[in-house]
């Protein structure tokens, strides 16, 4: 079986027109991507902004088609325009804004848009979105106009949304930075265990380290290319490297990285507060 | 601002709330029809028993469907007023360089109940039938023109859309401008003039939002595999049911009845 995403070389170049010069102008958003994922992985991706995260992820929903290079999902090349929707299906998408991405004036409606685009039987939608509904706790709210929902359960019907599409793989652009602390949770744990209970492969993109401790590979972009890569336990004990990317360390990490240069003797990259008890006592 | 319904929508479970979409839709523009195929008073009595009968079935407060006339009652106070001064016919009263005559009476109380009837049987519609209902409804029987390539499928789609958006930015523009006033912003002052301009720095940034957000929501559309109407199936598809049908003959049964009695001269 393929991997469920690869890239090779990938580089891609957004065209800019602007009212005084003549000439377009070209942005290198992101290049020379090399990206390899396999079936059920928890994928975080890091990264300041503008440092082309979002590009990275609309070439997985090929939402955008590679300047250079390749992208396979699940083994279909993004840039055959045949294939567009089943790597579409494949590949579901829930973006930051949790406002601009609800299509439905009902919550049921919303998360049944994607089944009626891909053709489902209308009994099947029902079942569908029963399913995807109760799979991100918000079966309660099927009828409730999504206006009156919170930002977190915005989120959670927007991943619902793409659940009842029954994709390989969910990216999720920045899906908390919008949501107070309590809908973030809220949005992580649905994530989670959808990760780990359904098998889906999630990519995470984010720029909250603390969200991306349990993942099972962490990438760091910088400048449009990826800089660093690793579990997230390697990742986080580079914690001055992580700071010229302009990111900043989850606090636990930070300390236990001041207390061991300070002399303090402690394992490398300590992740939990509960790490930095155990190592301490 | 509490919250924003749009249309007049009244949540409740009459027979009329149950009723499919379209059978209400094409009865009230039959109705509209009939209203203007009867012309004599027994006509005008009919149409009124019915409108009498469909308020009770709608289990709508009347005050509800009486409040949808305030919008119209300029208009329709100034139709009467018009016919009432200048038909010409047998002179009953007569002051100044005006005469109200006999025809005069006549035609502007007609034109009052057309009228008035006109806007309460619509409200019926609007008040027993969700916007998306109707969006729906009239996809469904517009449906055919999208043979001499009219984009029904489209214009619903974007009809559905506005209903969910324009509360969304009605908020925001609230939001925005109570931001503008807590920055010393004077949006209540001034002759007309200075008001509209006093809108402009409202304007801009609604403008700039509301475009974003329609570049976010295509974007998500896309990602969730919309590509226009073709091979698309609905969640909730319009079904008739028996009481739709028993409906449909009811109104055929009256526009029959209108007809004789516009051919009979009644
Ligand atoms: N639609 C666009 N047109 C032009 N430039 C863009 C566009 N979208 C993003 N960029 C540029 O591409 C770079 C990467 O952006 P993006 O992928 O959005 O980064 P991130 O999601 O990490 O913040 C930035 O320099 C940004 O200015
Ligand atoms: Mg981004």
């Amino acid at each position: 079986m393929p991997s469920i995403i690869k890239a090779e070389k990938l580089g891609y170049y957004y065209v800019k027109y602007s009212d005084d010069s003549e000439n377009p102008e070209l942005i290198n958003a992101i290049r020379s991507i090399d990206l390899s994922v396999e079936r059920g992985e928890f994928i975080a991706v890091l990264g300041h902004n503008g440092s082309g995260k979002s590009t990275l992820a609309k070439h997985i929903n090929a939402l955008l088609v590679p300047s250079e290079g390749t992208m396979w999902i699940d083994g279909v090349d993004t840039g055959q325009e045949e294939d567009l929707w089943k790597v579409r299906q494949k590949a579901g998408m829930v973006f930051q804004n949790p406002d601009n991405q609800i299509i439905g004036t009902v919550v049921d409606e919303d998360v049944g848009f994607g089944p009626e685009n891909l053709g489902v039987p209308t009994d099947d939608i029902w079942k569908r979105v029963d399913d995807a509904l109760s799979k991100v706790g918000m079966l309660g709210f099927r009828d409730r106009s999504p206006g009156k929902l919170s930002g977190g359960q915005k989120q959670r019907v927007a991943i619902a949304g793409v659940v009842a599409m029954q994709p390989e793989c969910i990216v999720l652009d920045e899906p908390t930075a919008m949501l107070d602390p309590n809908g973030r949770k809220e949005v992580l744990q649905v994530v989670r265990d959808l990760n780990k209970q359904e098998g889906v492969t999630v990519i995470l993109i984010t720029h909250y380290m603390e969200e991306v401790v349990f993942a099972d590979h962490v990438y760091v972009m910088d400048g449009g290319q990826i800089v660093m890569e690793g579990t997230p336990r390697e990742v986080f004990s580079q914690v001055d490297v992580l700071k010229s990317y302009r990111l900043t360390v989850p606090q636990v990490t930070e300390l236990a990285y001041e207390l061991k240069t300070a002399g303090v003797p402690l394992p490398e990259g300590i992740l939990t507060i509960d790490e930095l008890v155990e190592a301490l006592c | 601002m509490g919250e924003i319904t749009l249309g007049q929508y009244y949540p409740s479970n009459s027979i009329l709330h149950r009723l499919d979409p379209r059978v209400k839709f094409i009865g009230t523009i039959l109705y509209i029809v009939s209203l203007f195929l009867v012309n004599s008073w027994i006509g005008y009595a009919m149409a009124g028993c019915v409108l009498a009968v469909l308020i009770g079935l709608s289990r709508v407060p009347l005050r509800f469907i009486l409040r949808s006339m305030k919008p119209v009652l300029f208009i329709l106070l100034f139709t009467m007023i018009f016919n009432l001064l200048l038909t010409p016919g047998d002179v009953l009263v007569r002051f100044w360089i005006f005469r109200i005559t006999r025809e005069g009476v006549s035609l502007a109380v007609r034109m009052g109940i057309r009228l008035a009837f006109l806007v309460m049987g619509s409200s019926i519609m609007t008040l027993t039938t969700t916007p998306n209902e109707l969006t729906d409804a009239m996809e469904n029987l517009f449906a055919p023109l999208s043979f001499f390539h009219v984009p029904v499928h489209e214009i619903a789609m974007m009809m559905s859309i506005a209903l969910r958006f324009i509360p969304i930015l009605v908020e925001e523009t609230d939001k925005i401008k109570k931001a503008q006033m807590a920055r010393g912003a004077d949006f209540e002052s001034g002759g007309l003039v200075r008001r509209v301009r006093s809108m402009i720095p409202l304007l801009v940034p609604l403008f700039v939002s509301a475009f974003r957000r329609a570049n976010d929501l295509a974007m998500a559309m896309e990602a969730r595999c919309y590509h226009g109407g073709s091979g698309r199936t609905q969640m909730k598809p319009l079904k008739y049911s028996k009481r739709d049908f028993i409906a449909y003959a009811i109104e055929l049964a009256y526009l029959a009845v209108c007809i004789i009695f516009k051919v009979r001269g009644l």
